[in-house]
């Protein structure tokens, strides 16, 4: 396929260790593995973060870590967990398998990609830079409500500033992805025809296009109430601090969807090729995730039941949010049928995946706990709230990502990985994150608050539990390190088709896939 | 050049990325250190601008020359044209959020504050007797920014929507123009929206003036000074880009860089400056009008 561009002298990459080829490069596979890599360093940041925040809630008392110190980990955790590590692993994950998966030479505009991507580094260092300003990092909580916000010292505009250089690049990553999906398929690719994993995509990416610019406006709005005198957020001035929670949250509730329906690509890709079965319910899929995507944008004040809004309101965002549980039932239905009767084998992206939809549906169900409005007075701003979206972030979100590279990885680095240290990698991976996690269901049932250092001593034993399990799930995530820097140095040649029954164009290219796959369009049954 | 004849065109390497990391980067970290009160972070700023003014410079003029060169097909046409349409979406969605405000201090939380629905206690305890009154006492409870006289619609504001309107009239007159392969009608029809625009900012300038020096009226004003002047200057600063995209597209014509049937620059910067149209006249029914 690459007869045409034969002679193209940007066939050939420069060598992998040219720091040239990695700055200036435009080519969809090398940005998605920058994307990737980025995203890991990112997830050992945060997750540092997180074993701070752990460690001090390891006994009742304060042990280790001023309280704003402590606050600002949980802060920053968030902002690297979120925009950090989730979103840019999926957007990796789009540069490298969305050209592939339609039948494109690249991504649409591969400039632009290029700087989507480098953005990322700036914007970040601006970011983590102010965990050592007069005053500290930020500590009001990743939501940014004002007035606590407010009060951050000279790390506020620092903070605001970088959130504004993520979401530029974010939404130039959204808009890349849209008109590729749009523009590049190979012919008689139709959009029905797309692997689910794109389909995902696409609609993310929308999300992405229409919340971002909104994070953007409400943060400019605590910028400018802080350093130029406005009233958006001021009630003297005829303002409301609740104002910019509703700001926050319209973009907020989508963000979530951002950071799990790509999750929901990779599963669906993942399942049938396992089950030796096609997707069932292949339509029903894309419309489910197109009314996820809708119910998005009219659910977001269920984050702020307990705030004093008006009963109607309560009533309205109560319902609209346990609306959502009809499409994403039917997700894990079509999961389950797609898997009944199937000639099962369990490597380790089915082991991933499985636990992925186990796991991601407690996070469903505590999430429907939460959409009780009268209820939600008890579990508001209490550990409840940080199991439940620990639950659909971390078995949800990372177990999607962790098992796409295993899916994907002999194609991307032409070897196998150790199947044994995958294994070890997921039991160990889910051992570990339900010791971390489950507990916190029962001290936020008990009452124990969130983004507090210290606690009642009823609460002891949970906490300590979820301690032993968060350093266990982090050092598990060490393993995993070695596990993909082993398989990219040596191990076992893949076949292009990898996996006995993956299905897909990307499976029809050699292992590992060219540096310029598709330059010619290939036909499409 | 290498490409194949007709492919998709997959730029080679490019250095303005990067470029543009380290401009934008400047750019922010000075303006968050002056926001501190550094007597240095304003002049990073400044640097941090002009090192992003020369990448957009070096950018576009390598997509310019690319596409003079004929390395684009429909294809890359169409990607640019999508591009276009959600880069333009997610400015609208950015307007949102400002609109949202605006309603939301209308109808919400001024009537609350005021006493009505859940809002009776809020007034009793904190703000007795306070009565928000739109657009005359809408500074809030606190007073915030003192008197003011809000801006009415029909003066400078109408004499805008009237030069906005015609600026988009003569903009499709030179689209027209460059369609039939009328060079100098496409030339004046640009010329007369480039200058209409520019009226248009020195009247915001000098409606500007007038509220500062003689209604009070200041971005200190209370939620109504607030909304007023993050609309009407976020606005204005849409129209100064899409002015300068917009002469940067004359010099473009003068050198007669587009054809009747090739011309995404032209309607790409055309489509920016209608967006910026539509978001005036939701300006001017609520922020001046109701």
């Amino acid at each position: 396929m690459s007869t045409v561009a034969a002679g193209d002298h940007h066939d050939h990459p420069e060598s992998p260790y040219s720091i040239k080829r990695w700055l200036f490069t435009t080519n969809h596979k090398d940005i998605g593995t920058l994307y990737l890599w980025f995203s890991f360093i990112m997830f050992l940041i945060g997750g540092v973060m997180a074993l701070v925040i752990r460690t001090e809630l390891f006994q009742p008392g304060l042990q280790f870590v001023d309280p704003q110190f402590f606050n600002s980990m949980t802060t920053m955790h968030a902002i690297m967990m979120i925009f950090g590590v989730v979103m840019p692993a999926f957007t990796g994950l789009a540069n490298w398998l969305i050209p592939m998966m339609i039948g494109a030479p690249d991504m649409a505009l591969p400039r632009m990609n290029n700087w989507s991507f480098w953005i990322l580094p700036f914007a970040f260092a601006m970011m983590l830079s102010t965990l050592f300003m007069d005053g500290g990092g930020p500590a009001g909580g990743w939501t940014l409500y004002p007035p606590l916000t407010l009060q951050t010292g000279d790390a506020l505009p620092f903070v605001i500033l970088s959130m504004h250089f993520m979401g530029l690049s974010s939404i130039m990553g959204a808009i890349n992805v849209v008109a590729t999906v749009l523009n590049m398929r190979a012919p008689g690719m139709t959009l029905m025809k797309m692997p689910l994993f794109v389909w995902t995509w696409l609609i993310t990416a929308y999300l992405l296009i229409a919340v971002m610019p909104v994070l953007a406006g409400g943060i400019t709005m605590l910028l400018t109430d802080k350093y130029f005198g406005t009233s958006f957020f001021n009630a003297a001035g005829g303002g409301d601090p609740v104002m910019f929670q509703h700001i926050f949250w319209f973009f907020g509730h989508p963000e979530v969807y951002i950071l799990i329906l790509p999750s929901f690509g990779v599963v669906s890709s993942i399942i049938p090729t396992f089950a030796r079965k096609p997707l069932f319910g292949y339509a029903s899929m894309v419309y489910a995730t197109g009314a996820i995507a809708f119910l998005s944008f009219i659910v977001w004040a269920h984050h702020m039941f307990t705030v004093g809004m008006p009963l109607a309101g309560e009533l309205f965002f109560m319902f609209a949010t346990m609306l959502i549980a009809v499409p994403t039932g039917v997700k894990v239905f079509n999961w389950i049928a797609t898997m009944w009767r199937g000639s099962m084998t369990f490597e380790t992206p089915m082991l991933f995946a499985l636990g992925f939809i186990v796991m991601f549906s407690i996070g469903g169900f505590s999430g429907l706990m939460l959409a009780l409005a009268p209820v939600d007075f008890q579990y508001h701003d209490t550990y409840f709230v940080v199991a439940h979206f620990h639950y659909v972030l971390v078995p949800g979100s990372i177990f999607a990502i962790i098992a796409a590279v295993y899916y994907w990885l002999p194609k991307w680095c032409g070897n196998m990985y150790s199947e044994g240290l995958g294994k070890t990698h997921f039991w160990l991976s889910t051992i570990f994150v339900n010791l971390t996690f489950f507990p916190m269901h029962f001290v936020g049932l008990a009452g124990m608050p969130r983004r507090i250092p210290d606690y009642a001593l009823q609460f002891s034993d949970y906490n300590m539990m979820a301690t032993i399990g968060a350093f266990g799930f982090g050092l598990s995530q060490l393993l995993f390190l070695v596990l993909v820097i082993k398989a990219i140095r040596s191990g076992n040649k893949a076949t292009s088709q990898v996996w006995e029954d993956a299905e897909g164009l990307e499976w029809t290219l050699p292992s590992p896939a060219p540096y310029h796959s598709f330059s010619t369009p290939p036909a499409i049954k | 050049m290498a490409q194949a004849e007709n492919s998709y065109y997959v730029p080679h390497g490019s250095h303005w990325p990067i470029f543009g990391s380290v401009a934008v980067c400047t750019l922010l970290v000075g303006m968050a250190n002056y926001l501190n009160g550094t007597s240095w972070g304003g002049n990073m700023a400044l640097v941090g601008f002009g090192l992003l003014v020369i990448m957009l410079f070096g950018w576009f003029g390598t997509v310019v020359k690319e596409s003079r060169a004929g390395l684009y097909n429909t294809q890359v046409d169409v990607s640019f044209r999508w591009g276009m349409f959600w880069f333009i979406f997610s400015e609208v969605m950015f307007f949102a959020a400002f609109f949202g405000a605006l309603f939301y201090a209308r109808n919400y939380s001024l009537p609350w504050l005021s006493g009505e629905g859940s809002g009776a206690m809020t007034n009793m305890f904190l703000y007795e007797g306070f009565e928000a009154s739109w657009p005359s006492a809408a500074n809030g409870p606190g007073n915030v920014g003192g008197e003011y006289k809000p801006m009415g619609a029909w003066g400078l504001p109408a004499i805008n929507t009237a030069l906005l309107l015609s600026s988009g009239v003569t903009l499709t007159w030179a689209h027209h123009a460059l369609k039939a392969g009328h060079r100098a009608q496409l030339i004046i029809g640009l010329f007369l929206t480039v200058a209409l625009g520019a009226i248009f900012m020195a009247c915001q300038v000098l409606e500007y003036k007038e509220a500062y020096e003689h209604y009070g009226l200041t971005l200190g004003s209370g939620i109504y000074g607030t909304t007023f002047f993050m609309l009407t200057g976020f606005h204005g600063f849409h129209v100064t880009i899409g002015a300068i995209i917009l002469a940067v597209i004359l010099f473009r014509c003068m050198s007669g860089h587009f054809s009747s049937d090739n011309h995404f620059g032209f309607e790409a910067a055309a489509w920016y400056w209608h967006f910026v149209d539509v978001v005036w006249l939701g300006l001017f029914v609520f922020v001046y009008l109701v």
